[in-house]
């Protein structure tokens, strides 16, 4: 009997659970997930929560209703892994052995990380919308907000679902223009990037947006603290930005197990193999979703995108075969423009986000960086396929792959030269 | 100023604006892009942090980020920003001749 153990339920850990259940002989192989919550989070949802648009109902469900009937649960929290040993210390006590680990341990919001983040305007007048207790906090206190300066400031990068607080930002635009109110609210995007996004062509596209729905953007500004008396944030290089409610996206980090078990970098993401997902210093080890150190999205369409590969990789590990499967960095997400109208991105590690069609190239139903209703009726369509086509490992009509069909590729820009006098 | 005649280099640039070949760095062109992007002369301080991250480069394919460099340079997040105002993870690798570092995504 070997023992294949999987550290974190979120997403990508109940995905992997089930695709391996369907897989292996429960005579051969013993399936243990862990998680210290028993309740499943539709992430994505928390988005709308603020705005009245999704209650605490439409994105919770109990983590049981999603695990094949094999496996054996435990709640815990996870204490230290010991790689070398082979085995995980729970914070109940209790010790795992296992043939196989993956890890899928997630990120974790840290507003601890910035000095004054966390002092007397922490839900007050500071408020994070990346957890359920968050949105909701700031729900309630939208509902009868009078208006003045919302700033929403990214701490640093990387954070999970990098389009997140873009489409925060145009969905409180819409919001505050249906309570007839806009005029009484000043709209401030703070961010360490040069740019709107990461990524040039739809940084361009995304910037249009923010300037025809007059959000100001400020750039270069790396957040070094917060000044709770005069209401301010001020960057490590001593520029200042006013608020009366500030909307943070705190500093992403792994969860602390791993620093404790130093195996992560310096935020506490697991170095992991960008193509094959087995960890960089462990065989035995596989890492999936936003836990691992990948320079893609931390995002659930990556997740979904990297169960598959990581699951035949670890078939071919179990089997003493070579890695054959290969992650392309794949993400493809729906941005919320307001207004019943959304973007789709679809891009990967090689190619960034680039105008078209998707998934049937010329015909869509989809438009790729382009905003239309279709996009928007696909990003609320979504929750029911999360609920009950990807978390339990049903294949989506969508290749791991990314595809270059019915995207329109732009010519490239020369190389630039430059005369330097030395 | 030693010589009074300046020489003349082009040198290749990627889409970011960052030296497209490392063979083209040099310690002159280091000043000179330091130069460009307002950071001004070059001190012990600035090379202390230039060198880490060629070394850091070398080892592991990618320039380091902010809380990296805070964490094995030795020089604390409050001086990299005074040394390369607004972007040190990214003005830092543009002067030492690297890519952008992947980093942000």
């Amino acid at each position: 009997m070997k023992d294949i153990l999987i550290l974190g339920a979120g997403t990508s850990g109940t995905m992997m659970a089930n695709k391996l259940s369907k897989a292996l002989k429960s005579d051969e192989f013993r399936l243990t997930i862990v998680d210290k919550d028993e309740t499943h989070y539709y992430q994505p949802g928390f988005l709308f929560i603020p705005f009245g648009i999704y209650s605490k109902e439409d994105v919770i469900k109990p983590k049981k209703n999603f695990f094949p009937k094999d496996t054996n649960v435990i709640v815990s929290e996870i204490d230290l892994i010991k790689p070398e040993e082979n085995k995980v210390h729970l914070s109940s006590g209790d010790v795992l052995s296992y043939d196989y680990l993956i890890i899928a341990t997630g990120t974790e919001i840290r507003p601890d990380e910035i000095e004054g983040m966390t002092d007397e305007l922490w839900k007050k007048s500071i408020f994070d919308f990346y957890t359920i207790e968050g949105a909701l906090a700031l729900a309630e206190f939208l509902d009868d907000w009078e208006g003045g300066k919302l700033v929403l400031n990214i701490a640093e990068m990387p954070i999970k679902c990098p389009v997140a607080p873009l489409e925060f930002l145009f969905l409180a635009d819409d919001y505050f223009k249906k309570k007839g109110m806009r005029d009484k609210v000043e709209i401030i995007f703070v961010t360490p990037l040069d740019a709107a996004f990461t990524k040039p062509i739809a940084a361009r596209e995304l910037g249009n947006f923010l300037e025809e729905k007059n959000i100001n953007l400020v750039t270069e500004f790396n957040i070094g603290r917060v000044d709770n008396e005069e209401k301010k944030i001020i960057s490590w290089d001593e520029r200042e930005v006013e608020f009366d409610l500030l909307v943070t996206i705190p500093t992403n980090m792994g969860i602390e197990a791993i620093e404790k078990s130093e195996m992560g970098d310096e935020l506490n993401f697991i170095p992991t193999d960008n193509h094959t997902l087995q960890s960089e210093n462990w065989e035995n080890i596989f890492v999936i979703g936003d836990a691992t150190n990948l320079p893609s999205s931390k995002a659930g369409s990556v997740a979904h995108f990297e169960s598959d590969v990581l699951f035949e990789n670890l078939l071919s590990h179990i089997n003493g075969e070579p890695l054959t499967a290969s992650f392309d960095g794949h993400a493809n997400c729906f941005i919320e423009s307001g207004d019943g109208k959304g973007l789709l991105i679809d891009f990967n590690y090689d190619t960034e986000p680039l105008p078209g069609k998707f998934p049937i190239p010329g015909i869509g139903p989809f438009s790729l960086l382009k905003e239309t209703k279709m996009n928007h009726i696909g990003k609320m369509g979504f929750k029911w396929l999360y609920w009950n086509m990807l978390i339990k490992g049903r294949d989506l009509p969508l290749e791991s792959q990314m595809s270059m069909a019915g995207k329109i590729v732009p010519e490239k820009e020369e190389q630039e030269t430059k005369t330097l006098q030395l | 100023m030693t010589s009074e005649t300046k020489q003349e280099k082009t040198v290749l640039l990627d889409q970011d604006g960052h030296l497209a070949n490392r063979e083209d760095w040099s310690e002159e062109l280091a000043q000179e892009l330091a130069n460009i992007e307002d950071v001004g002369e070059l001190t012990d301080r600035h090379w202390k942090v230039i060198k880490y991250i060629q070394k850091e480069f070398d080892e592991q394919g990618d320039a380091p980020s902010i809380r990296k460099l805070t964490k094995e340079s030795g020089v604390s997040t409050k001086e990299l920003y005074q040394l390369f105002p607004k972007g040190p993870a990214k003005k830092a690798a543009k002067i030492a001749g690297l890519p952008k570092p992947k980093g942000c995504i």
